[in-house]
């Protein structure tokens, strides 16, 4: 019997709003059938928390305004949250025991931003605690699994995100990335995804990590249904002290994003069978060294060469400051990390210890309760860097080579490309458990994704390939444009989701 | 420089986390691990460098805005939708063990 739910028939959210619009389906009959889906797939762990009737309450909205010809872009479409943006409905854990009975008293705007725009939420999506990690395996929920293969991990933070997408559970999901965390599990799951442009869409909200790094993105299966999600989203919130008011002179509002990608498409169109004619994409060197897996490289370099026949021009760039972003990224985001998480007292909300002496007593065994193995890791890492005698030479002197590492990207786009591409993952998926006592291993695949936030650039990863092991991986291609480039970004790799099929592999049913 | 216990246990006291004895023997050699890491980073010629904090300050002028200095006005109901997910409350008071006898 199959449980894959109704909107799996439908390629994109464009073709499933035509028909929520035309009436060929109801988001209830939309809602019901993914809500049997991740029961029948609760094996994923994909989901946390799921209300039924909440879902349910949504999708009867949605078709009252559908049946009123009211219906939007996202009208219908069934979508899930991450589980760090909060939800008066649903409970916001983090993934965490410190947050396991927290309901918010508030939506964060992306949250009331994409229900405002008429989409159904089926609940909240697993993750790395706080979205510490990068395998979903820091989750205090049990880690959530890769639909391609029940024992590799689907990657992290937004692991569950990309899970559920990957399963077809929902057409759509959010994320978020600091790190990496919406493009990693994209990759490993073989979805697409995109990080904007920091500050472009708003945190408040989002449960912290790290504040200069932090920002929300969509996990879809192609380009296309990314761009329904992000140009909503994407838009200023005087709520959120770092949202920026315009993006080079456009004001940052919906609409801009697909202002741009449709004036991408066009140009593309004119250029009739090399569409791309004169995108300079820089590949730098460094993205190819010693520590990336020969099956990786290859689906890389086989998709470059696709780029190439669409009429794009390769050239090679460097970025030589790629090494140093991990020490960087893991000086700034664990400082950052333990500020954001000084919050968690045992006083205002979250976990608190049965049994405790003075208030000094009851909020350090608090916190060493309620926050898991790599919280706490990273929570005195970033205690430590910001000591007083060790602030100069380690945060501040991160927060230099940030600048400099901002700065070489802003050299290649300069002088040598418009887009620059490379791996997203030195390999594919790892097994479930792999790395479990070396804490940092994990730490080092970041490689090629920190650069990109340490300088707050938007970012994509799209599916290219697999892995020949037995039960195939999926392999990311990474995407990097310039600052507010995320309307030309999804339109170079709508380009080659159209001369490829990566993207609408689908797993078997676990 | 390595990390030592008495380093470990001052970390662990400004970030308020109780640790064990044998928490605190894994997170010295967790630290000292990921010192080795980070400390790549005192090779690095940044001399006249700006430290970074907005990543966007690469691009363009950033200002913080602040909002108004002024406290908005709640309500009973607002109140009680805030204190909903504190462990201890009473009288619209958060309740944390006595500081002063």
């Amino acid at each position: 019997m199959s449980t894959m739910p109704l909107h799996t028939e439908f390629d994109s959210i464009e073709a499933l709003g035509a028909a929520l619009r035309q009436g060929k389906v109801s988001a209830l009959e939309l809602a019901d059938s993914a809500l049997d889906a991740i029961q029948a797939q609760s094996g994923l762990n994909a989901f946390l928390h799921v209300d039924a009737e909440l879902t349910r309450a949504q999708a009867r909205a949605a078709d009252d305004l559908l049946g009123q010809g009211r219906g939007g872009s996202l009208t219908g479409i069934p979508i899930a949250h991450k589980d760090v943006f909060v939800t008066r409905g649903w409970r916001t854990t983090a993934a965490s025991k410190m947050l396991a009975d927290y309901t918010s008293p508030f939506d964060a705007t992306v949250v009331s931003l994409l229900e405002q725009a008429g989409a159904v939420s089926l609940g909240k999506l697993n993750c790395d605690e706080f979205a510490m990690g990068s395998g979903n395996e820091n989750s205090a929920f049990g880690p959530a699994r890769n639909p391609w293969d029940a024992d590799a991990v689907p990657g992290g933070s937004s692991g569950g995100s990309a899970a559920a997408v990957a399963a077809g559970l929902v057409m759509a999901a959010t994320g978020t990335d600091t790190g990496g965390s919406v493009r990693q599990p994209a990759a490993l799951c073989g979805v697409s995804g995109i990080k904007p442009t920091y500050g472009t869409v708003s945190r408040f909200g989002m449960v912290a990590f790290g504040s200069s790094l932090d920002q929300a993105g969509p996990l879809a299966r192609h380009a296309r249904d990314l761009l329904e999600l992000l140009d909503p989203i994407s838009a200023f919130d005087q709520r959120d002290a770092t949202s920026l008011p315009d993006c080079d002179g456009a004001a940052n509002q919906p609409g801009r994003v697909r202002a741009q990608f449709d004036a991408a498409v066009a140009a593309q169109q004119e250029g009739g069978a090399k569409p791309l004619q004169g995108l300079r994409i820089g590949v730098p060197a460094e993205f190819f060294n010693e520590g990336l897996s020969p099956e990786v490289a290859q689906a890389v370099e086989a998709a470059l060469q696709t780029y190439e026949s669409l009429g794009a021009r390769r050239v090679e760039i460097s970025l030589p400051r790629t090494r140093l972003s991990i020490p960087a990224y893991y000086v700034i985001a664990p400082a950052e990390a333990s500020s954001n998480l000084s919050r968690y007292d045992g006083v205002r909300y979250g976990h608190r210890t049965a049994s405790y002496g003075d208030l000094a007593d009851m909020t350090s065994r608090s916190r060493a309760e309620g926050f898991g193995p790599e919280v706490l890791r990273r929570i005195l890492v970033g205690t430590y860097v910001l000591c007083h005698g060790y602030y100069d030479a380690y945060y501040l002197q991160a927060q230099r080579i940030r600048r400099l590492i901002a700065q070489d990207f802003q050299q290649a786009f300069a002088d040598h490309c418009d887009v620059i591409m490379g791996p997203v993952t030195p390999s594919v998926a790892k097994r479930i458990g792999e790395n479990r006592d070396d804490p940092t291993a994990d730490w080092l695949a970041d490689v090629y994704t920190l650069g990109v936030s340490l300088a707050g650039l938007p970012a994509m990863s799209i599916p290219c390939g697999f892995s020949s092991s037995q039960k195939p991986l999926p392999i990311g291609l990474q995407l990097i444009g310039n600052y507010f480039r995320e309307g030309q970004l999804l339109a170079i790799a709508d380009r080659f989701q159209q001369a490829t099929d990566w993207h609408q592999r689908k797993p078997e049913q676990q | 420089m390595a990390i030592t216990d008495q380093d470990v246990a001052r970390i662990a006291h400004l970030a308020r986390i109780a640790l064990s004895p044998e928490d605190a023997e894994r997170t010295r050699r967790e630290l000292n691990g990921i010192l080795g890491l980070i400390e790549q980073l005192q090779a690095v010629d940044t001399q006249g460098v700006e430290p970074m904090a907005h990543p966007l300050s690469a691009h363009q002028e950033i200002s913080l805005r602040l909002r108004e200095d002024k406290a908005e006005p709640g309500n009973e109901t607002q109140r009680s939708a805030l204190m909903a997910n504190a462990p201890a409350t009473a009288q619209g008071l958060f309740l944390v063990p006595t500081v002063i006898e």
